[in-house]
């Protein structure tokens, strides 16, 4: 995914994976991950990549895994300083 | 005061809205999205820099006025964004508004829940890059981003090319547009589309448009693959000759027309009705929306009709709630929205025609493709089910046995296609395989959300 159109607005890092990633306040999840790397998350069975695929919430193969072990909607989610977000469900964070 | 709800804040809920105001009724319009406006006329998310009115064309002057229009509307409604009704129980409307969980009761209940795409699965359509046609669009209005540099468009659909259009005028490269029917079947059936010259006119531009700007346009394609390891990398096809055909990409858009969103019709109680044109299992209700008094369908969730269609139909279905509540009506306003209605559906029906859905390539899959991207169940293995089945094959029997259907999207993607390839192997038509029903929560919930629920 790539931008062609600019946004102003503050600045904002989130982290995948204990990565962090830049983003504009405005910027959804799944426009802020994906233009920095191609995954959203791996499938429960087999652990296959996907990377959403409707856009508009239908589908909800967008879901990413948070830092307390609930899922959030990529595609329809806006970015917030300091979202810690996990590609795999994180079984420790959640006890 | 009647309780008045509309479910959808795009063009037909809008239109609706209006109507009812207009008579000084009490209106609750909820909508899933933080904004109004539903998919096609989409606004960009606050802060972002994207010029709509060139990304709009033709469609300009309605998409700004159908936003001047809600934001004068506004104030006099009981508005909520970011809201997604997910249950229905009796006269009440079970709500999840940013997390918080609720209960809306209605009198009236009017469903204009709007449409996504239709899918074909090919092998390799679950990988990071392939994205649905109609968001592919959604993503450059919302978020100012192409799905890709280098985008491949495949489906059936006048979408394609329209769409191929705005990623071209964004800066992305547009690789080819390869479409599965084959152009003498659009041309046989073009007749039924001169009724509405005008969109007609603005389909043959687009494709004049990519073949001066010598995208490939290909029709009458059999998909084979989309390739990658972790990513898409090529799609590959067969094209009308049999000369198999490989474009590298770094993206996908898939569309093979649209599909009415009719979860919530069904847990209303609609009842359904095979179309042998758009090869859907539709709700029924009569020509001003209404199914029974108190539930009205309106805008593409009822009848794929497109924008326009969908205004008049909110419109027209506001009409039959005043009658209903037997409240005096304009009679003079309701003959010509009903005749725009029906002229403009029955142009889609057209479309759907000349546009076919695949189904004969769907139901001849190979068995590795992936049916159900939710569950990961292949086509395959709901054949191989349903060589185990007993008794009659029916769609549900078949989702129960495979879990194909069951996922998180509830059937929204595979459905139509898990229709097909049942039908094929079960050697029988789309129609005796029944359809699937929906479920509720009709989309995912938190289990506490649901425990909230007064």
């Amino acid at each position: 995914m790539f931008r062609v159109a600019k946004r102003d607005g503050a600045r904002v890092t989130l982290t995948l994976d204990g990565e962090p990633i830049g983003a504009t306040a405005g910027d959804s999840v799944l426009a802020a991950l994906l233009s920095h790397g191609p995954i959203l998350r791996r499938l429960e069975f087999g652990g296959e990549p996907r990377a959403g695929f409707c856009l508009m919430g239908a589908c909800q193969d967008c879901w990413v895994w948070s830092e307390a072990g609930g899922r959030i909607r990529a595609c329809t989610t806006p970015v917030a300083e300091g979202m810690r977000l996990f590609t795999e469900a994180q079984v420790q964070a959640r006890g | 005061m009647a309780e008045i709800v509309i479910v959808g804040a795009g063009p037909a809920g809008i239109a609706a809205a209006e109507v009812l105001v207009a008579q000084d009724q009490r209106v609750t319009l909820l909508d899933e999205a933080a904004q109004a406006g539903g998919q096609g006329y989409r606004r960009p998310s606050p802060s972002l820099a994207i010029d709509m009115a060139g990304l709009m064309g033709s469609e300009a002057g309605k998409y700004a006025g159908l936003h001047a229009r809600f934001e004068r509307l506004r104030p006099q409604l009981d508005y909520r964004p970011g809201t997604l009704v997910w249950a229905m129980d009796g006269d009440r409307l079970h709500v999840l508004t940013g997390g918080r969980a609720g209960t809306v009761r209605f009198d009236m209940l009017m469903l204009a829940t709007g449409a996504m795409d239709r899918i074909a699965p090919l092998p390799g359509w679950t990988l990071p890059g392939v994205f649905t046609l109609g968001g592919a669009q959604v993503v450059l209005k919302d978020q100012g981003c192409l799905i890709g540099r280098r985008v491949a468009f495949l489906g059936s659909s006048p979408l394609l090319t329209l769409a191929a259009k705005q990623y071209r005028a964004m800066g992305g490269e547009v690789v080819v547009i390869a479409d599965t029917t084959p152009l003498y079947a659009k041309i046989a059936t073009s007749p039924a589309l001169l009724r509405a010259p005008r969109t007609l006119l603005r389909g043959l531009a687009y494709t004049a448009q990519a073949m001066i700007a010598g995208t490939p346009l290909l029709n009458g394609v059999k998909p084979i693959a989309v390739e990658g390891t972790e990513r898409v990398e090529a799609l590959v096809l067969r094209d009308a000759s049999g000369r198999e055909r490989r474009f590298a990409c770094d993206a996908v858009a898939l569309g093979y027309g649209l599909k009415p969103e009719t979860q919530l019709a069904d847990l209303a109680g609609a009842e359904f009705a095979y179309d042998r044109d758009f090869r859907l299992f539709l709700p029924k209700a009569d020509a001003f929306g209404r199914v029974r008094r108190g539930l009205y369908l309106a805008g593409d969730g009822a009848r794929i009709g497109g924008a326009d269609a969908a205004e008049a139909s909110g419109a027209l279905a506001a009409h039959a709630v005043l009658a209903d509540l037997g409240l005096q009506q304009d009679i003079a306003a309701i003959r010509p929205l009903a005749r725009r209605v029906q002229r403009l559906r029955d142009f889609q029906r057209g479309l759907a025609r000349a546009f076919a859905w695949p189904s004969r390539q769907i139901g001849a899959l190979p068995d590795e493709t992936v049916l159900c991207r939710c569950e990961r169940v292949t086509v395959g293995e709901v054949r191989g089910a349903m060589t185990k089945g007993l008794g009659p094959v029916e769609v549900n029997r078949v989702k129960a046995m495979t879990r194909c259907g069951m996922g998180r999207c509830q059937g929204r993607v595979c459905g139509p296609a898990l229709q097909e390839v049942v039908a094929a192997a079960a050697g029988h038509d789309v129609e005796a395989g029944g359809r699937l029903r929906g479920q509720a929560p009709v989309k995912p919930i938190a289990l506490v959300a649901a425990e909230e629920t007064p």
